[in-house]
This record gives C-alpha cells, sequence and structure tokens, in this order.
C-alpha cells in the first residue's frame, strides 16, 4: 500500500489539471482509499501518470543489429554494473537491460517497439524478457507481406483478415504496422513505388489498396489500435502530397500516421525540404479518425533503423556511411544506417523545425504523441529536451538562432508563440498515446488504473525537471527514488489475441510449406515460454 | 618528478588510466598512492602495485614490467611519460599533447586516435599503433609516433593526420582506410597494405605485394620526404644518406575509394 500526499497532480484523462490531491495505491493498481503503508509526501512536486512511448526500437533482430553494428557509439556511454543493476552499454542504440534502466530513470514506464518482423517476433519477445521495468509490446510488420498482399489482389478479404489475427496471435504481437506498403517489395526487385496508385508488380495490389484493407482489418478486428502508418516516400522532398492521400484513404476508419515529421515535405524530389506542415496540421485538426506521433529529430550522431528498406539505402548513398540491408524472405525489409543531425544543414535544420511546427499546429493534443522515433531522430534519452522545445517560447527562441537561418526563415516555426502547460505535455507523453494505443489501464490515475506513477520536483527548467524524476512507481513499487534506482522489476508484455476463422491455417500452412523457411509449427510464438508475465489486452469492439 | 616502482610482477591486467601528468600534477604522494585502478575485476588503489616517490608531477617515470598495466597515459594532455620496462595495451591511446618514451615493448592500440604528443617506443608495438578503435571513423589525428622496432597489424589504419614512424617490420593492414597523414614503414609491410585508403601517404623501403587497385604513376624525389627523414635522424634514427637523396616509385589508389592515396617505394636502384 501506497499514498502520495500534497502533490500537484496532472491527470488529463480524469481533468485533474494540477489539483493537489492524493493518490492511492493497492495491489498494483490506483485505488480510492488506503489504510497504513507508505506515505510520499510530494509537497511542491508533480505527480504524473508513467510516460508512455508509442513509437521507438527497442528490441529484436534490427536492433540488435544495429549495436553489432556501432561499437564506437557503445564506447562512448558505458553504464557500469552496481549492486542492483546489471552492466550495459547506452547511446543511440542501448544494451536491454540499459534501455529498462534509462526509461525508468526518465519517468517512462510503458514502451513499444514499432516494427518487428513476424519472423523474428520469437527474437523480440527474447530481448523484451531482458528489458526491466517497462511494460512492453511490439507492432508487427505487415505492409509488405506477400500472403496479404495476394489475398487483397484475390479479393478475399475476409482470409486477408483471419490471417492478419492468425498472424497476431502467432507473433504474441500488438498491433498491424506498415513500413512504406508496397514499396519495400518493389524495390527488393523493380525499384521503390513512388505513388499510391503504382502497381507493386507481381502482386496486382496498390501501396493505397493495402493501407485501405489492412486498416479495415484493424477495424473489423476491433483491435485497440487498429493500424500503425510509415508512410510511402519517407524522407524525400515533395512527400507530403503522398501522406496527404494516405491520410484521405484512412476515410472512415482509425488510423495512426508514425513520425509525421518525417513525411512532411515539399520541394521537388531530390531537392532541398520546404516544410507543408500547415496542409497537413490542417487536415488532421480536421479529421478526428487521424492521430500522429512526430519522430522529432534533434542534432547529434545516432543511428537509423528502420523497415524501409529503400529508404535506408538512400541513406547510406546520401552520407557514404556503413549500411545493412535485409531481406526478410515473404514477410518485409529492413536497413541500418548511421546519422548525424547538423544544426548547419539546411536539410537538417528544416526537418528540426517541422517537427516542431507538427507538436505546435496540432490544436488537439489528444491526438499527437511525443516520438523521436527512437533512436532515428533523437534517443528516447532526449525527450525532456523536446518537452523544454515546446513549453519555453523562451528557450525555442535561442535554439532557433542556433541552427541554420536560411532553412528556419523558410518554416513558420519563428512565428509560431504557442507554449504547452504541464497539463498538455501530460497529455503528449502519457494519456494521449495511452488512449491511441486503446490501453484503458494506462496513461491515467483513475480508480483501477495502473499504479505507474512519476513524481517530479517542480522546475522552472522543464528540460531538468523531467530528466531526472523524483520517484517512479511502476504497478504500486517505489523503483526510483531521488534519481536513481532502487529496486530492478520486470513490467509484463502487452499482445493482443483477435479471434480468427481456424479454417484458414490450412491454407497459411500450405503456404508454409511452398514458400517459407520455417515450419508452420516451429513459427508461433509459445507464451508460457516467451513472455514471462503476458498481459492480454482485449479486442472488445468499443473502441 | 615522480617515480612509480611496480612492486611485484603483476598475475591479471591492471587498468591505470591514472596514470596521466593531468591527473598526478599537484597530487600528494599519498593521494598518488590513493589513486583508483582496477585489477582483474576488482576495485584497488595504484599504492597496492606501486611504490611512489615524489609528490605527483607532470614528469612521470615508471619502474619494472608494465606489460600487463593498460590506459597508461591515455587521455594525457601535456608533461613527460618514462616507461623503464614494457608497457601494456592503450598506451596514450586518445593522448592530445606530452611526451611519452617506453624503453621496452608495447601493447595493442598504443596511440590510438590520439590527437596530439609524441610517443617514441624502443621497441616493438602491438597491433592497432595509432589505429582506430573498432567502428571509429577516424584513427590518429595529429601527433608524432616512432617504432624502433616492429609493429602489428593495422598500423595507422583510418588515420586522418599526423607521422607514424616504423623502423622494423609492421603487420597486414598497414594504413588500411587511411584519410591522410603519413605512415613510414622501413622494414616489410604485410598483406594488402594501404587497402582503402583515401588519401594519405605510405612510405617503405621494399617492395611491397601491392593490391591490383593501385596503379604505378611516376619515379621521382619528392622534397616533404627530404625533410622528414633530416628530421627523423634529429629524433635520433639512424637514416642512411640515400634515403634521402634517393628516388621513389610512386603507386596511387585504392581505386576502389577515392584513390588519392600514395605508396611511395624506395627505389634500389
Ligand atoms: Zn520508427
Amino acid at each position: 500500500m501506497l499514498k502520495i500526499v500534497n502533490g500537484a497532480v496532472y491527470d488529463p484523462a480524469n481533468n485533474i489539471d494540477g489539483e493537489v490531491r492524493d493518490v492511492c495505491i493497492d495491489d498494483g493498481k490506483v485505488v480510492d482509499s488506503v489504510e497504513g503503508g507508505r506515505t510520499i509526501d510530494a509537497s511542491g512536486m508533480i505527480v504524473m501518470p508513467g510516460g508512455v512511448d508509442m513509437h521507438a526500437h527497442i528490441a529484436g533482430p534490427k536492433v540488435n543489429t544495429a549495436r553489432k553494428m556501432r561499437p564506437e557509439d557503445h564506447r562512448l556511454d558505458p553504464v557500469p554494473r552496481t549492486s542492483l543493476t546489471r552492466s550495459g552499454v547506452g547511446k543511440s542504440v542501448p544494451s536491454t537491460f540499459a534501455t529498462g534502466y534509462r526509461y525508468a530513470a526518465m519517468g517512462y514506464t510503458t514502451a513499444f517497439d514499432a516494427a518487428v518482423p513476424p519472423i523474428a517476433a520469437r527474437h523480440a519477445h527474447e530481448e523484451f524478457s531482458d528489458i526491466p521495468v517497462v511494460d512492453k509490446g511490439f507492432f508487427v510488420l505487415m505492409g509488405n507481406n506477400e500472403y496479404i498482399m495476394q489475398q487483397i489482389a484475390a479479393g478475399e478479404r475476409g482470409r486477408m483478415r483471419d490471417y492478419v489475427a492468425w498472424l497476431l496471435q502467432a507473433t504474441k504481437g500488438y498491433a498491424i504496422k506498415m513500413v512504406n506498403p508496397g514499396g519495400v517489395e518493389m524495390w527488393k526487385s523493380l525499384g521503390n513505388t513512388h505513388t499510391l496508385d503504382e502497381e507493386v508488380v507481381g502482386f496486382g495490389v496498390t501501396p493505397r489498396g493495402i493501407i485501405r484493407s489492412l486498416a479495415e482489418a484493424g477495424m473489423e478486428l476491433h483491435l485497440p489500435h487498429p493500424v500503425h502508418i510509415h508512410c510511402n516516400e519517407l524522407g524525400v522532398a515533395g512527400n507530403w502530397e503522398t501522406t496527404l492521400e494516405t491520410m484521405k484513404t484512412l476515410d472512415g476508419v482509425r488510423g495512426h500516421l508514425a513520425h509525421v515529421q518525417f513525411h512532411s515535405y515539399g520541394g521537388d524530389p531530390g531537392g532541398m525540404f520546404v516544410s507543408r506542415v500547415p496542409e497537413l496540421a490542417e487536415y488532421v485538426n480536421t479529421h478526428p479518425n487521424l492521430t500522429v506521433d512526430v519522430g522529432q529529430i534533434l542534432f547529434g550522431d545516432t543511428t537509423s533503423m528502420t523497415g524501409d528498406g529503400p529508404l535506408a539505402h538512400m541513406l547510406h548513398q546520401v552520407t557514404g556511411r556503413k549500411w545493412v540491408n535485409v531481406d526478410v524472405e515473404n514477410e518485409c525489409g529492413c536497413g541500418i544506417v548511421p546519422i548525424e543531425y547538423k544544426d548547419k544543414s539546411h536539410m537538417h535544420t528544416t526537418q528540426w523545425a517541422v517537427g516542431l511546427e507538427w507538436y505546435l499546429m496540432v490544436n488537439d493534443p489528444w491526438r499527437i504523441a511525443l516520438s523521436t522515433d527512437h533512436p532515428n531522430g533523437a534517443s528516447f534519452v532526449s525527450y525532456p529536451q523536446v518537452i523544454r522545445l515546446l513549453m519555453d517560447r523562451e528557450f525555442r527562441r535561442e535554439a532557433i538562432k542556433k541552427v541554420n537561418p536560411k532553412a528556419v526563415a523558410k518554416t513558420a516555426l519563428p512565428d509560431l508563440d504557442r507554449e504547452y502547460s504541464l497539463f498538455e505535455i501530460a497529455i503528449i507523453t502519457r494519456a494521449a498515446p495511452a488512449r491511441i494505443l486503446g490501453l484503458k489501464h494506462k496513461g491515467h490515475l483513475g480508480i483501477g488504473a495502473d499504479a505507474d506513477v512519476t513524481i517530479y520536483d517542480k522546475c522552472d527548467d522543464a528540460e531538468k525537471m523531467f530528466s531526472v524524476p523524483r520517484y517512479v512507481i511502476k504497478e504500486g513499487e517505489v523503483l526510483v527514488e531521488d534519481g536513481s534506482i532502487r529496486r530492478e522489476t520486470f513490467g509484463k508484455t502487452l499482445y493482443v489475441a483477435p479471434v480468427y476463422d481456424t479454417a484458414v491455417e490450412k491454407d497459411i500452412r500450405e503456404y508454409f510449406r511452398k514458400y517459407y523457411t520455417i515450419e508452420f509449427e516451429n513459427y508461433p510464438v509459445q507464451l508460457e515460454h516467451y513472455l514471462p508475465r503476458p498481459r492480454e489486452v482485449a479486442t472488445t469492439g468499443d473502441s | 618528478m615522480t617515480v612509480l616502482t611496480l612492486k611485484s610482477q603483476l598475475q591479471a591486467p591492471l587498468e591505470a588510466g591514472v596514470i596521466v601528468p593531468d591527473r598526478f600534477a599537484g597530487n600528494s604522494v599519498a593521494a598518488v598512492a590513493g589513486m583508483p585502478v582496477t585489477y582483474g575485476n576488482e576495485a584497488a588503489c595504484l599504492g597496492d602495485f606501486f611504490k611512489v616517490a615524489g609528490a605527483g608531477s607532470t614528469e612521470i617515470v615508471l619502474e619494472g614490467d608494465l606489460g600487463r598495466v593498460k590506459n597508461i597515459a591515455a587521455g594525457m594532455t601535456r608533461g613527460k611519460i618514462t616507461v623503464h620496462g614494457d608497457a601494456g595495451m592503450h598506451l596514450g591511446s586518445e593522448m592530445r599533447g606530452g611526451v611519452i618514451n617506453v624503453y621496452g615493448n608495447v601493447g595493442d592500440w598504443a596511440g590510438s586516435e590520439m590527437k596530439g604528443g609524441k610517443i617514441h617506443i624502443h621497441g616493438n608495438a602491438g597491433h592497432g599503433l595509432g589505429g582506430a578503435y573498432r567502428g571509429s571513423r577516424r584513427g590518429m589525428n595529429r601527433g608524432m609516433i616512432i617504432v624502433e622496432g616492429n609493429a602489428g597489424n593495422e598500423a595507422g589504419a583510418v588515420m586522418r593526420r599526423g607521422l607514424i614512424v616504423v623502423a622494423g617490420n609492421a603487420g597486414d593492414f598497414a594504413g588500411a582506410f587511411m584519410i591522410a597523414g603519413t605512415l613510414m614503414v622501413f622494414g616489410k609491410l604485410g598483406i594488402r597494405a594501404g587497402a582503402g585508403l583515401l588519401r594519405g601517404t605510405l612510405v617503405t623501403f621494399n617492395q611491397p605485394e601491392l593490391l591490383p587497385t593501385f596503379c604505378y604513376d611516376c619515379s621521382y624525389s619528392p622534397s616533404f620526404l627530404k625533410l622528414i627523414l633530416r628530421d627523423l635522424r634529429l629524433q635520433g634514427l639512424s637514416i642512411s644518406e640515400e634515403y634521402i637523396t634517393g628516388c621513389y616509385r610512386r603507386y596511387s589508389g585504392d581505386f576502389n575509394r577515392l584513390g588519392k592515396g600514395e605508396i611511395l617505394v624506395y627505389d634500389q636502384r
């Protein structure tokens, strides 16, 4: 039992905006009242639900390959063993244990990996087993899956939906992810696709058809988070039209657009980036079926890792840096390239400003989540810097003075005076991502919510305040106190198990026999062996 | 002057990055003896292994077989370190200034990624001399290393600036992926010397087995080489007059990459 008293509580989902009130915890949940147990006096402090990261790359073969690829990165940031915690390394691709400790030390208690190839699900779960503290889950790559494309082309909508449900069950994944739908598959043989209506040669489908079909399947399966989309044409000048078309394709269904910062550029392909955030943010503002996370970039060295093989190839060609490319048999692709964002660069400054424009131009904070697309735009440990850029107009003005002046002058950023309140920050860092993910028990402190709580010392410097919370409580246990980890626990793995007609398995089995390197029987991840603390999230249909 | 004398033969590696003039300066004998080191996997003090004579100074003398002592002078920016005996891995790695003299052999990664200063090794050096740690985009970037004996593999790898001179032989991949700078080897080169050379100069006095991606340009007598070789005489190396006045065959490459590097081979005619 635990009682947090005298703190200013920011719980947007329950419309509590800095009101001083008690939070009572028992058996890992928020309760009405408790008798006895520890009391934390949070006088002068700020109490929020634990942070929820809805889009990061923290586990699985892509992350692990990046670790192997970047010893020079790890050498700069050793994480020594302590009596409580294990050793590891940090920087852009931290080791598993360090990933958990660093999320925890920053007050984040839930994190999702945004791109796991289905065939690699087992590996992702094995890494999850070594990521302490946070609850975690992952999205399953489906936008270039050959079986899905074949079913769409054949008009077998029901079979496609059943396969999607089977795939989520088999992988113990959480949501449908599309990465450059159709384009990754095309790139393996004939080059990327460039519009949503171009045929994916050999499959008789278009990117638009894939997006619409999977979005509808996600709705029909009542997934808590129907579809998570990395649009086509990432990082290409002029890609904003493709992004707008993707939004239009989602008319009438729910859809989440990931790291929109990377998808909001005007200009001619191959030329300079120009911000087209005003048009896209306006579309989001007027279409409540859409949500976004930003994928903010920050200046410095990091690692780009993506299921978008052609994008990584382009980055390698532009930067000349080392490159890993993977063709994941019938399912998807992957690319990894180190990248350094420079404040002198016209392109990087534009990207930085475009990200901030997104935060400042979407009116409803409930439909935008804070992300850096860790580690693509920057490491998740830099979220507090993003928060300060949003909360502190003067800090932002000073930052604008340090970047490429020509590039930033072409954006709307210097004219945007909006400042986020603590209430709004609590929305974009916990309440909104939890709601967008359909996690009813997270991102708030109402009765029955998971007792994941972060308590900050009040400080004018938001970056400082959000970097080092005073207390972090996970499932009712105080894990971080005065900025250091006091206990190591392991969180739960969140997954969905949508129902489907098992008749489809006969066809999938046949497909595996013909085209896969792995037997049908060996493919599914066994719950009892790979998810030490499983937590199924219901597919109820009231989303 | 601070003199550290090893008390007894070490059984495990000793990580002693504290042996740096920058750290010693202004500290008492007791403070120097109390500086933290890691022996195997255990925390310990410098004084557990060394007799310390003289308060902390920017001039340090080390006595004994220090072949298992790692990180000596790593990151040093000033002062002087003299080792009478062998030194372990990472000697003077990432150093920025000052002078290191070793009257013995040194382990791998001596002078790796150094950015200034001078290392003079009177014995042999290990692998990665003045090289780049795994994954790094730059190796040595300014400064000078002289090895009177032999060097291991990857000497001067990914070098950006500076001069490395090896009086004996060098192992495989000498000067691999060099960006610029000069690597001079008086003895024999191993295989794949200059592989991936962008720019920079490799000088050798025995015809090496060149990669097929190098091509012969001309024979000439470069002036800059005369200046370097005369300077090396002042540094105590004996350089025969023919090397100074002689002719060199120039091969450019590596044409697998930019191809603006050169390998100069002393023409024995
Ligand atoms: Zn991502």
